[in-house]
C-alpha cells in the first residue's frame, strides 16, 4: 500500500472537516481500517508525524481500528472471522458460498477538535 | 468536540474511476486492466490478442511505464492505435491518468480498450482505473507460489492467464498447484493457461474475451 499518500488523503480530510466545524486545532484522528487493506501502521505513524508538522493537526494522535475479515456462510448460516486466505471456506461447515461482511473498509470515522 | 466524519479515504480515485467507467459504458467499450510483473507478457498478449480478433473489433492501447515509449511504439508498429503515459515515478496507473488518456482517442469508434498496467503485482491492484474486468498474468519461470505472496492482485481478478506454457518442461511450475493457491483467494476465477509465443490456448481466451466484447456493444 501507499503509505505516504494515504496518510495525506486522511490529513486532507480531517482538515477539511476541522475546518468546516471552525476547529482552531486536532486532536486526534479516528481511522477505520479493514484487514483487507493490509495497512503498515508503523508506516502510518511514522509519515503522519512527518505531514502534520507545521498542520492544525500538528502533534495530533492517528488512531488506526482494524476491522478484522468476518463472513457469513449462505450454507449454515454462521458468521466466522477469517484470514484472508481462509475466505471461501466456512470455518463451521467448510461451504464456500460465502458474503464479506467486513474487511474491505477504509475511512476517517470521526476526528476531535477544539 | 467529536467530530463524525464518515468518509472513504481512497474515494478520490474512486469516484474518478466510476466516471470513467460511466464513458465507457456510454460507447459500447470493453476495457481491460491487464496487470502483472515485468516481463511476463502483458505487451505480447495484447499483440497477440489483436493478431487473433483480426479486423472484427476496434482496438485501443494505454501503455503505462515509469518511463520510456518502447511498449506503445510496438503496439503502434502493429498498426493499433495505442497512448503511452509515463507515471515519472509512480508504481502503478490510477484512474485521473487514464481520464486524461482517453482524450487523445475517438471513444466511439472503438470496442476493445487494453490499458497494460505498469509491471508490478503489488500496487496496480489498489486502484480502480474504470476498467469493465481485470486481467492478469502469470508466468511459468515466475514460479506457481505468487498469489500466497500477492495476495490482493490474484483476489480481484475476473482471468487469470498463465502464459509461457510452452516452458512448463523447463521448471516445476505444477498449474493444478497454482488452482489450489489462486481458488481459496478467489474461486470464480478464470485460469487459462496459454503461450503468447507459440499461440496454444489462445482459442479459450479469445471466445472469452468476444463473449464479453458481443455483450458490450
Amino acid at each position: 500500500m501507499h503509505e505516504l499518500g494515504l496518510t495525506q488523503s486522511i490529513l486532507d480530510i480531517a482538515i477539511e472537516h476541522a475546518n468546516r466545524n471552525k476547529a482552531s486545532k486536532i486532536l486526534k484522528i479516528n481511522v477505520r481500517a479493514g484487514r483487507m487493506i493490509a495497512l503498515v501502521d508503523e508506516s502510518m505513524q511514522f509519515f503522519f508525524k512527518y505531514l502534520t508538522g507545521g498542520t492544525i493537526a500538528e502533534g495530533a494522535d492517528l488512531v488506526i481500528e482494524h476491522i478484522p475479515i468476518r463472513i457469513y456462510c449462505l450454507a449454515c448460516g454462521v458468521n466466522s472471522e477469517v484470514s484472508e486466505f481462509e475466505i471461501y471456506s466456512c470455518p463451521k461447515c467448510g461451504g464456500s458460498e460465502v458474503e464479506i461482511v467486513s474487511g474491505r473498509e477504509f475511512f476517517v470515522d470521526s476526528i476531535e477538535i477544539e | 468536540m467529536d467530530i463524525k466524519v464518515l468518509q472513504n479515504i481512497l474515494a478520490a480515485n474512486e469516484n474518478l474511476a466510476r466516471e470513467n467507467a460511466k464513458l465507457f459504458k456510454d460507447n459500447g467499450i470493453f476495457v481491460i486492466n491487464l496487470m502483472a510483473s515485468p516481463g511476463s507478457g502483458k505487451t505480447s498478449f495484447i499483440l497477440k490478442t489483436a493478431e487473433r480478433l483480426g479486423n472484427k473489433y476496434n482496438m485501443a492501447v494505454i501503455e503505462g511505464d515509469i518511463a520510456s515509449k518502447i511498449d506503445s511504439e510496438k503496439i503502434k508498429a502493429h498498426g493499433i492505435q495505442s497512448v503511452q503515459i509515463n507515471t515519472g515515478g509512480a508504481c502503478h496507473l490510477e484512474a485521473n491518468m487514464i481520464k486524461k488518456a482517453i482524450n487523445h482517442f475517438d471513444l466511439e469508434a472503438i470496442n476493445l480498450l487494453m490499458i497494460e498496467n505498469v509491471g508490478n503485482l503489488v500496487c496496480p491492484s489498489d486502484f480502480n482505473l474504470g476498467e469493465s474486468a481485470r486481467v492478469v498474468i502469470l508466468s511459468v519461470p515466475e514460479g506457481d507460489d505468487k498469489p500466497y505472496k500477492y495476495p490482493s492482485i490474484f483476489r480481484d481478478c475476473s482471468v487469470l492467464i498463465v502464459n509461457k506454457v510452452d516452458m512448463i518442461g523447463l521448471s516445476d511450475f505444477s498449474i493444478d498447484r497454482l488452482k489450489v493457491a489462486v481458488y481459496k483467494l478467489n474461486p470464480d476465477v478464470n485460469i487459462i493457461p496459454l503461450s503468447c509465443r507459440t499461440g496454444e490456448g489462445f482459442d479459450v481466451w479469445i471466445a472469452w474475451l468476444e463473449e464479453n466484447l458481443e455483450y458490450c456493444r
